[in-house]
């Protein structure tokens, strides 16, 4: 088998297209082909080829989308629902955005597809309200499939019936969590439900239901039209095909590269021109601010489910949030603690109450009070909340103290003897060359 | 002051949408804040008649999420990210900076009644930090003078576009959009900004593609030639070994396992 390329163009191929959101753009370079291929084949056949691609779930949990979609029991009267996942909000994730902006009809021709594959004949885009031009994008996107006959009643004379229903969500991190995001979906509080029963089983309206992250959804399409040897012949033993790696911070061009699974900070460091001049990498998250920090220690980790794991962190969202040694990594921390507390949705005690007071801790650190011993406080607190918050919010409020603690434990010590920060933020900013006059 | 007759009917048709009625609550509350300029207690009783709940139960939705405001917005809503990376590349002198340029404070609206200002948590676009949103709308790569610049440009009425998208509309436009009702501003503003396209642009200028598609053939799915059909059952089993991270991010996105792992994950333990 000949070798595979760096990076992989597919879901990103016509980001560069004139007027790439247009349907007729979108057509013109071989879309909605894997639609009518789809609507020839047996659902079954779809879910098998979904499975045997070995695609895994782009959110963040990296379960198999294939088996996920077994699992709707297709002897259950009620109907059954697709929901995507468009509630992109976790620290560092910018991947599922431009993808919705620049090439709405791939996700939508993955959602008649995958619709088709489950049974389901509604549909619904949950997108994050904050993202205004993005859902006006897929909007038209799914008035121009309608219109074109690609969903509605009987579609292309196949007799299969779908409606899509773009949903804007209101500000809360945790309808990403798939059930907060049903409780959403169904006009109440975004608070995650006890599993069992799984969505599978009883999602929404209590019906068999499959959630999928935007970028799983917009993989099928290329899956039916290629194959799924072809999106296997790319990536990892276990972590196959192709993903959006999304690029930020202290780079010198951050962005968005796909690629196969597997690639490295190093080679993808290389490609953004490597950390901003006169600067080097001090740590980075791989998947998002829920997954535990790596450092420098780490550049050749391949950045698959398992090479990341095996670090003891996670692939997450493929979200590289890269800092320079300009930062303060205890600011840093902090400030994400900051935002679980306030995404925090309340309804388990460990999370409500330990993410208020990890925060208590951490700032009182930050300033420079309290003793070393309130490190031990901090992963005491931890312990209290990892596995015993109701869901995975809580969980991932504790990885970026853990791990900072373990790798940077004298910067948190630097704070108290230095009386508060020693750092200047004015160095992190990205105009900093300019305030200091060093070359950039 | 009671909703229009428009208002109640756009009300209705969003409830509609849904095979439930009450699954159009979120865009409902929108729609409220286009017409009313906020989450009024009228709102909440008109959606609560439409849907057949009480108002205490709307009134609960309404104080969940964060983009619901219960004290008027100004005619531009001024988001500054202050999240981690954002607030480290600068979002935090941006912040003080229109603090102190529109003399306000978190989440209040300046005097002159055009601008809200708050900080806002990470919005997906990490990679044109500093990142100021408008009402919603993308301001990538920002600093503090030039977001002193668009608040001043919006102020004196004149056109502000978005780095990313359209012509800025006003708040209350902007959440007549959210409740799904479009503004005809689609086609304004690129396919994807700079950043979205560097990997795009490596990957032409080297040469580098994904692989070439086998023969049609292939593509039938009846009995494709499993790509790892060795591994298939072991496949859940490595998901569940992840499970203890994964119970961590994990589903915070989506994704989280399905009856199977729990089952997996119990043998696990």
């Amino acid at each position: 088998m000949s070798t595979i390329d760096t990076l992989t163009p597919v879901l990103t191929d016509d980001w560069d297209a004139e007027q790439s959101w247009k349907l007729a753009t979108y057509e013109s370079r071989g879309g909605y082909e894997a639609l009518r291929t789809a609507l020839g084949m047996a659902p079954d056949d779809i879910v098998a080829a979904v499975k045997d691609s070995g695609l895994r779930g782009r959110g963040g949990a990296g379960f198999p989308t294939g088996m996920k979609w077994s699992f709707i029991p297709q002897d259950n009267p009620k109907p059954k629902y697709l929901v995507v996942n468009a509630d992109e909000s976790e620290p560092g994730t910018c991947k599922d955005t431009p993808l919705m902006m620049a090439s709405p009809h791939t996700l939508v021709e993955g959602v008649i597809i995958s619709s088709f594959a489950i049974r389901a004949n509604h549909a619904f885009i949950y997108i994050r309200g904050e993202i205004l031009h993005v859902i006006r994008r897929v909007q038209a996107a799914v008035a121009e499939a309608y219109a074109a006959g690609h969903l509605g009643k009987d579609i292309h004379g196949s007799g299969y019936d779908l409606d899509v229903v773009v949903h804007a969500g209101a500000g809360a991190y945790i309808c990403g969590e798939e059930t907060a995001l049903l409780e959403g979906l169904e006009g109440r509080r975004g608070q995650p439900r006890l599993r069992p029963p799984f969505p599978a089983v009883a999602g929404l309206y209590a019906s068999p239901t499959v959630i999928n992250n935007v970028e799983s959804i917009a993989s099928v399409p290329s899956i039916i039209s290629h194959g799924a040897e072809w999106f296997a012949s790319m990536g990892t033993e276990k972590s196959k095909g192709y993903g959006i790696f999304s690029v930020s911070g202290h780079v010198e061009r951050p962005g968005q590269y796909e690629a196969p699974l597997g690639i490295t900070l190093r080679e993808l460091l290389e490609m953004s021109g490597g950390v901003r001049h006169g600067h080097r990498l001090k740590f980075w998250t791989p998947g998002g601010s829920s997954t535990p920090l790596l450092t420098d220690e780490h550049l050749d980790v391949p950045l698959d489910f398992e090479g990341v794991a095996g670090v003891g962190s996670m692939l997450g969202t493929r979200a590289l949030q890269v800092f320079d040694e300009t930062t303060c990594v205890v600011r840093a921390v902090l400030r994400w603690t900051e935002f679980y507390k306030h995404e925090s949705c309340g309804k388990c005690t460990p999370c409500r109450e330990g993410t208020w007071w990890l925060v208590q801790t951490l700032a009182a650190l930050e300033r420079g009070e309290g003793s070393e011993a309130d490190l031990d406080l901090l992963l005491d607190q931890c312990d209290n909340i990892l596995g015993r918050s109701f869901c995975a919010l809580g969980d991932g409020a504790t990885s970026p103290i853990s791990s900072s603690i373990q790798f940077f434990r004298d910067e948190y010590l630097a704070h108290l003897t230095h009386g508060g920060c020693p750092f200047d933020p004015a160095a992190s900013t990205a105009w900093a060359g300019s305030l200091t006059g060093a070359a950039k | 002051m009671a909703l229009s007759t428009d208002t109640l009917g756009e009300l209705r048709e969003i409830a509609a949408r849904y095979p439930q009625k009450r699954s159009g609550l979120l865009p409902m509350l929108h729609l409220v804040q286009s017409s009313e300029g906020r989450v009024t207690p009228e709102g909440i009783e008109a959606c609560a008649e439409i849907l057949e709940i009480s108002p205490a139960e709307v009134s609960g939705v309404a104080t969940f999420y964060t983009m619901y405001k219960r004290k008027p917005v100004g005619d531009y809503h001024v988001g500054v990210c202050t999240n981690t990376l954002c607030a480290v590349m600068g979002g935090d002198e941006i912040f003080t900076r229109l603090k102190d340029h529109l003399d306000v404070g978190n989440d209040e609206t300046s005097a002159d009644g055009k601008i809200t200002l708050e900080h806002v948590e990470c919005n997906a676009a990490c990679d044109y930090a500093p990142v100021v949103m408008v009402n919603w709308e993308f301001m990538d790569n920002q600093t503090p003078d030039s977001a002193v610049q668009v608040v001043d440009d919006l102020r004196a009425g004149r056109e502000v576009r978005s780095t990313r998208g359209p012509a800025l509309c006003t708040w209350r436009e902007a959440e007549r959009v959210l409740a799904g009702f479009p503004d005809g501003r689609v086609d304004e503003g690129p396919s994807a900004g700079p950043a979205s396209l560097l990997g795009l642009g490596i990957a032409r200028e080297r040469g580098w593609t994904a692989p070439d598609a086998p023969a049609p053939a292939a593509v039938s799915g009846g009995d494709p030639a499993p790509a790892v059909p060795e591994e298939r059952a072991e496949e859940p089993r490595a998901t569940a070994e992840s499970g203890d991270s994964t119970t961590k991010a994990a589903a915070v996105e989506e994704d989280a396992p399905t009856s199977e792992t729990a089952a997996e994950k119990k043998e696990a333990d």
